[in-house]
């Protein structure tokens, strides 16, 4: 028997390629996270920014509309404001760094098989690996 | 046109996310956690979420452009450099931290409380501030 939360993840997943699918083929653009933020917030983006604007408020508000509807899903985010503000500046700098994050270089840059994107993403699946090691194992505090 | 492309876009990638149960940080870090109660709810999303990529990528191949007139974006230089390995390095620490990458962080933002409103408010800051760091040097070819 597989798991629910296995098929979901599955279920999940296809929808989210769908909509990285609609964006590349109707739009011509890469759907990730990070570059569609960080390009409205250091300008770079200038040029198309409402197009992100638009993205954004559809990723913001859609999940919100569902927490409404039908009560909003546990995020188990931790209540540690330095936890949370390290992980933060650490995602924002990283991500804008190596221009791209699990959607832009896993989702995206894998499928199209990028050197770059998977190269990118084994970086920060070990890298996260081992964070977790030591933080919830060792320090615990994770 | 463009902008109701990316609203719908963003919604059904935040649909997904919430969905696929990547909004809950306990399942990202569990994925991490492999050396404790290992969870490979991401190994399905990530996999379903490749799947109808692979077939954009393969119409986009054959196409100059989208559907709405803007160019296929053309891949990146296949270069595995300094910035992209320690950006996804940083990018994958922060993520373990705190279980939140870019997407998840803005599907939480409407409704999970200070917590997603404080790790949104870093990685922006993050985001402002990386065009202003050093960025380390060297370049391999892949």
């Amino acid at each position: 028997m597989i798991p629910t939360e296995w098929i979901l993840g599955l279920v999940g997943g296809l929808m989210i390629g769908c909509a990285a699918a609609v964006f590349l083929l109707v739009n011509g653009r890469i759907m990730g996270a990070s570059g569609i933020l960080g390009g409205l917030l250091d300008g770079t983006g200038r040029g198309n920014a409402g197009e992100r604007m638009a993205f954004i408020a559809g990723l913001v508000g859609v999940p919100l509309v569902i927490a409404l509807v039908s009560g909003a899903p546990d995020t188990n985010l931790t209540t540690s404001l330095p936890i949370l503000v390290i992980a933060g500046l650490f995602v924002g700098v990283g991500t804008r760094m190596a221009n791209g994050c699990t959607s832009g270089h896993g989702v995206c840059g894998i499928s199209r098989f990028s050197v770059r994107g998977i190269a990118a993403t084994l970086v920060y699946l070990i890298a996260g690996g081992i964070v977790m090691y030591v933080g919830r194992h060792m320090l615990g505090v994770i | 046109m463009r902008l109701l492309v990316a609203l719908f876009a963003g919604g059904l990638f935040g649909a997904g996310l919430t969905v696929s149960g990547m909004t809950d940080t306990d399942k990202v870090q569990g994925w991490l956690d492999l050396f404790g109660a290992w969870d490979p709810t991401l190994a399905f999303v990530l996999g379903g979420a490749i799947l109808p990529m692979l077939g954009a990528w393969a119409i986009a191949r054959r196409r100059q452009t989208a559907m709405l007139g803007a160019p296929i974006p053309a891949p990146a230089d296949p270069v595995i450099d300094a910035p992209l390995v320690t950006g996804s390095a940083l990018f994958g620490a922060g993520w373990a931290l705190a279980g939140l990458c870019p997407g998840p962080a803005l599907a939480v933002l409407g409704y999970g409380g200070w917590p997603a409103l404080a790790f949104f408010a870093a990685m922006t800051a993050g985001m402002i501030a990386q065009p202003f760091l050093p960025v380390p040097r060297g370049t391999r070819a892949a």
